[in-house]
């Protein structure tokens, strides 16, 4: 049986909320067994559409309840499946495949919690044991994964149906904006956001509250305000999975936002590689309206408001605030100069507040649970948490939050359980490419906006993509100077012209042309680059370049005067070989090669032939045995 | 697919011929064809009063729109971080030899366009492949083959 949501009335007072809060509160803790599918767009590309289809037709003689919710974060595992047993609890499952939706419905109505591919526990649920020979199952606090990390801003995602507004109530959903609306001054809430010490989780990070100020002391009247959904940097996820998992999270903070600031009109400008982000947005826009909590006279009060969805057209530059306004308004996304800033004069020449997903998702925490509660964690200059993506060559890739101030070491080896298949950790990038790559040496460093400043990165969106020995640092300096090429909107000259003069000295470098000459034209480029360039595209652009120069130099050094790619990436500098003692003759490696360079008899060590190879690497992924070396 | 000049009438009404919905009124179109067909540009220029040169800049500027006809199914490798250092450039080479157009174009039977997007978001999954609205993680040179079959 599909869990169907009930339709809501609307929302005047607190008994109201706590109405709808109990409706959620019957499907959130139901009194039949219920299995809950992680069911965000990485969840779907895992695999979990057909678990749920198949959850689905083994429930149809109603004998538990089959519902979707978000992303819990552990991505590598996914599909996940949380299965809830009245008065037993609570258990999460991973890597759940369609098949094993059958004996989930077994030991459910057996009366039983399932014990086959068992993550851990939650809420409580007394010591379950997994399979035979594995000891007990962990509880989610327990697990080296979650251990760690303190959601506020994730704080619903995988434990509820994002499509139901009343589960977001019963976790304590509206009521931070009951408060404001009843008994609260727009001001208050500026104070409260300002104590709170809550910074841009965009990547500037500008104090918020600070920003919602000048927003609300303009003059004019008609103010606007806009929820930042274009997630442009590469490896960053976090706002794609809030939207998806508790998308009224966002609304509730923008919602917050607009009465502090009196804006009466608000836009979410998502990007349009996100269709399940915008279709959940959608549904949670109209039940909010139908609820009352959106629109004219929002839960009885003389607030109104209205939010609207903008598609992006899929450019990065339009992540930066005054190339986004230009965008909501049908232009191509341009930056202008600031001042006037957006908070003077901004959508449509009113005064606008920019916030991104991540940074409204945190208000309505802080105004319910107060500034201290936010506050008292975090570092001396960032307080709260931070939602990082954790990807890469890393075992436990997904999305975690944690307090400010974790050191990397502790978010890499601890949460993310070390670099994939034992390798040689080598660099942690951050800040998506406007950051930079920090090396082994920084790895105690506590992360937050002044640490990673002062090594020369940025916080960015939270992107985390840890690297291993396999990856070459000049190559990601050239990555992203290419991303940033085509990025760039092409409006400034230092900008349009220095990236791609600097992309073209990193192609020498990997092509083994570079001289040493080059080591220092780089430099100045990207001091040039960084100084006079109209936005922050351009001004941090060449960041990924100057952290790999500072703690790679080395690998550019190999690559100019050896002509060697330390890391077996830079095509032109390597050679594939096979070692004829590993080489077991399978002749996989013969099946895979595309230009027929691999030669030999059944069962006998093999040859490349480097005179056809195309260095494709499909040998060196197909050998079982570690026989193609690579150098 | 192509796309009816009543289709186009009937979109640039959904929007108010506002020009400051341009962007939404292209997304429509290019959902509807496929593309951004020559003979659509102009009559919404005309409707909208914003001049073709004006489209055509915006019709360039952002990645998700094509001036030219795509093919019936679309391929997009991720190019994101992640999965740029777990292999992707390689899955594209691989996609590049066996479709035999370079990112970008389309196949001469018009089955395949073969497009690169930026990131879509399921780092942990990297490298991805995209296909219409399909995603596969993990993908391998050795895997392309296969996913490809599925489309016809």
């Amino acid at each position: 049986m599909e869990t169907t949501v009930k339709t809501v009335q609307s929302v005047k007072k607190a008994a109201d909320l706590e109405a709808l809060a109990k409706l959620g509160r019957e499907t959130l803790e139901s009194l039949k067994p219920k299995v809950m599918v992680g069911m965000a767009s990485c969840g779907i590309a895992a695999g979990a559409e057909e678990v749920y289809k198949a959850l689905l037709h083994e429930a149809q003689d109603q004998s538990f309840e089959v519902t979707k919710t978000g992303c819990l974060g552990f991505c590598q595992v996914e599909p996940l499946v949380s299965v809830s047993l009245p008065k037993q609890g609570t258990v999460i499952l991973k890597k759940v495949t369609a098949q094993g939706a059958a004996e989930i419905a077994k030991a459910l109505k057996a009366g039983n919690l399932p014990a086959k591919d068992t993550l851990c526990t939650l809420n409580g649920t007394p010591r379950i044991s997994g399979e035979s020979g594995k000891g007990a199952v962990p509880s989610y606090e327990e697990l080296g994964f979650f251990k760690k990390q303190k959601k506020i801003a994730l704080r619903n995602c995988g434990f509820i149906n994002p499509d139901s507004i009343a589960e977001y109530a019963a976790r304590g959903g509206y009521k931070a904006l009951l408060k404001a609306l009843t008994s609260m001054k727009p001001q208050e809430v500026i104070d409260t956001v300002k104590k709170a010490g809550l910074r841009g989780r965009g990547g500037a990070g500008f104090p918020t509250g600070v920003k919602w100020e000048i927003t609300a002391k303009q003059p004019e009247k008609e103010k606007f305000i806009i929820c930042n959904a274009d997630e442009g940097d590469p490896g960053a996820y976090m706002d794609r999975s809030i939207l998806e998992g508790d998308p009224h999270s966002v609304l509730e903070g923008m919602l917050l936002g607009a009465y502090a600031m009196g804006a009466s009109q608000g836009v979410v400008y998502v990007r349009d590689e996100y269709p399940q982000a915008i279709e959940k947005l959608e549904k949670a826009l109209s039940d909010a309206r139908a609820a009352g909590l959106l629109g004219k006279n929002i839960a009885g009060s003389k607030f109104s408001f209205d939010l609207r969805i903008v598609r992006g057209g899929g450019a990065f530059v339009c992540g930066e605030e005054t190339a986004l306004i230009a965008s909501v308004m049908g232009q191509p996304g341009e930056p202008s100069q600031r001042p006037p800033f957006p908070a003077q004069s901004g959508l449509w020449g009113k005064p606008t507040n920019i916030n991104n997903v991540e940074t409204w998702a945190n208000v309505p925490y802080i105004i319910q649970n107060g500034a201290e509660s936010f506050n008292s964690l975090g570092t001396k200059t960032s307080k709260g948490t931070k939602v990082f993506s954790l990807v890469g060559k890393i075992s436990n890739t997904g999305l975690i939050e944690v307090p400010m101030g974790l050191t990397l070491r502790e978010t890499v080896f601890e949460i993310g359980g070390g670099v994939l298949n034992g390798k040689k950790f080598k660099a942690v990038q951050t800040g998506g490419p406007s950051g930079g790559c920090l090396p082994e040496n920084l790895l105690d460093l506590p992360v937050d906006y002044e640490q990673l400043n002062s090594a020369g990165t940025i916080m960015g969106s939270g992107g985390m993509i840890v690297m291993d020995e396999e990856t070459c640092m000049v190559d990601v300096a050239r990555y992203f100077l290419d991303f940033l090429k085509e990025e760039s909107c092409g409006k400034c000259t230092p900008c349009r012209e220095g990236i791609s003069k600097m992309l073209d000295i990193l192609n020498r470098i990997c092509e083994g042309k570079g001289t040493e000459k080059d080591l220092a034209l780089l430099e100045e480029t990207a001091q040039a680059v960084k100084d006079f360039s109209l936005c922050g595209l351009g001004q941090t652009a060449p960041n990924p370049v100057l952290t790999t120069l500072r703690y790679f130099r080395k690998e550019y050094e190999s690559h100019i005067k050896d002509h060697r790619c330390p890391a077996g990436v830079c095509k032109n500098l390597v050679t594939y070989r096979i070692d004829a003692e590993k080489c077991t003759g399978c002749t996989l490696c013969v099946s895979v090669c595309p230009s027929n360079s691999i030669s030999g008899e059944k069962k006998k060590p093999h040859k490349i032939d480097l005179s056809t190879c195309i260095k494709c690497a499909a040998c060196y992924e197909v050998c079982n045995f570690g026989a193609i070396i690579r150098e | 697919m192509e796309i009816t000049m009543d289709k186009v009438d009937s979109i640039l009404l959904d929007h108010n011929y506002d020009p400051a919905s341009l962007i939404s009124i292209l997304q429509s179109v290019q959902k509807e064809a496929g593309y951004l067909p020559y003979p659509a540009m102009l009559r919404i220029s005309e409707r909208t009063g914003v001049s073709m040169a004006k489209m055509q800049s915006l019709g360039t500027f952002y990645r998700s729109f094509s001036l030219v006809p795509t093919g019936k199914h679309k391929v997009c490798v991720c190019m994101g971080t992640a999965c740029h250092i777990r292999g992707g450039h390689q899955v594209l080479d691989k996609l590049e030899r066996d479709l035999e157009v370079k990112a970008g174009e389309t196949t001469a039977d018009r089955k395949f366009t073969l497009e690169t997007v930026r990131c879509l978001g399921c780092c942990s999954l990297a490298p991805v492949v995209k296909v219409d609205e399909n995603i596969y993680g993990r993908v391998t040179q050795n895997k392309v083959p296969k996913i490809l079959r599925d489309y016809t």
